[in-house]
């Protein structure tokens, strides 16, 4: 698992991503174990993290699973159940809330995005 | 005129006209091979194309007439006329029907019927219902009942784009392992669906086709039964396979390591290396 801010450049520099999420305008609740991180995204780049701090603030929609989840999904090959958000959404290992409705809109590239923290995809 | 050298794949398609309760509804086959008919029926959402591996591979093709046609509303089959009338939904009767229905059209004297998901559970119903008609039935990603873990509204709505969301949807059934070109091969075909045909399908799929209360009935000594689905496959999971299989007296159940719900296409080769020795037992 690597850190919040070198994945957020890794998300950056991922011009493919970018593209996907060119219509993504949002800011979304990534939840790992007790910390939850604000992404906050204009036209597919993460353009801040914050650490929630103050529970007024939140995103359109939160995903949030417990550190060891994103652990195993963040493995180069992950093993079954944890290799996908919604197989881990299947197995009641993450769970998404709010208005799922911009996640749905650009669900690969909130997938590509999540699973990008992997350390094999540069 | 100078002759021309092509280079074609086995594989020659053709159009039928089948009727069911006088709807008449044409039918794109796919074929190649001779022998022991082999009939092949695509996921839900998807269409013949996922079995283009398994038609142009001579292994199979010298022993088994492969056939795989895309069910009306999918791939080349057009929906019937009055399509636009109604939402498209498949019953289980409906499905039934058209299989039936084309089997009797297209003259196949015992075949092996091999259904993948959604055609995976059907293939159940047949061996119960036509267990004197077909030869044996493979389950690929089959059991006689699933859980829904997702809400089909989120497939066909007009904010959402239909084809994005059921590729995204079903990516997450396919392996880590699996090559790219055969992982993203996988995905266009769903990228190309009709609207609403996913959604249509999975009602049968979820709801509709649940089967768990018969699927012990099944006489394996007329008709044999052979699951097989991957270890990555969170829709028809490992466990679901298994349990289908206990619930069947004889059925013969194997899970293959590194792959997911789309074992045909998503990794034909290591897919492969299961499917023969089943065809070789049905040979024998």
């Amino acid at each position: 698992m690597q850190s919040i801010e070198t994945w957020i450049v890794k998300i950056n520099s991922n011009k493919r991503l970018i593209e996907k999420g060119r219509w993504v305008n949002l800011t979304f609740t990534f939840g790992i174990g007790q910390n939850d991180y604000l992404f906050e995204i204009i036209e597919g780049k993460v353009i801040s993290t914050t650490k929630r701090t103050i529970l007024t603030r939140s995103g359109t929609f939160k995903i949030h699973g417990e550190k060891i989840a994103w652990e195993k999904h963040w493995l180069n090959i992950p093993p079954r159940d944890y290799h996908d958000i919604f197989a881990m959404l299947a197995k009641k290992l993450i769970i998404v809330d709010g208005n799922l409705t911009p996640f749905m809109q650009n669900l690969q590239y909130f997938k590509d995005l999540i699973a990008s923290n992997r350390q094999s995809i540069k | 005129m100078k002759s021309i050298n092509i280079e074609f794949e086995d594989i020659i398609g053709r159009y039928l006209n089948i009727n069911v309760d006088d709807t008449n509804y044409r039918i794109y086959v796919e074929e190649a091979g001779q022998g022991i008919p082999l009939l092949c029926l695509h996921t839900a959402g998807s269409d013949g194309r996922q079995f283009r591996h398994i038609l142009n591979d001579q292994k199979i093709t010298k022993n088994f007439r492969v056939i795989a046609f895309d069910l009306p509303w999918h791939g080349k089959s057009n929906p019937p006329e009055g399509y636009e009338l109604n939402d498209y939904k498949l019953t289980t009767n409906l499905y039934k029907k058209i299989i039936m229905s084309f089997c009797d059209n297209y003259k196949l004297n015992e075949p092996v019927i091999m259904g993948c998901s959604m055609g995976g559970r059907v293939v159940l119903h047949l061996a119960l219902e036509h267990s004197n008609y077909f030869k044996a039935v493979i389950a690929l990603e089959g059991s006689d009942k699933l859980e829904p873990y997702y809400d089909l509204d989120w497939l066909y709505r007009p904010d959402i784009h239909g084809g994005l969301i059921q590729s995204a949807f079903v990516s997450s059934q396919i392996a880590p392992q699996s090559p790219d070109k055969f992982r993203h091969e996988t995905l266009w075909h769903y990228m190309q669906g009709g609207p609403g045909i996913f959604k249509g399908d999975l009602y049968f799929y979820w709801h509709d086709g649940d089967f768990d209360d018969r699927s012990g009935l099944i006489d394996t000594s007329k008709c044999p039964v052979y699951l097989l689905s991957g270890e990555y496959d969170c829709s028809c999971t490992p466990e679901r396979t298994l349990a289908t299989a206990s619930r069947i007296k004889g059925a013969k159940a194997v899970i293959i390591p590194d792959i997911g719900h789309f074992p045909m296409s998503e990794n034909p080769e290591l897919f492969k290396s299961y499917i023969y020795p089943i065809l070789d037992e049905i040979l024998e």
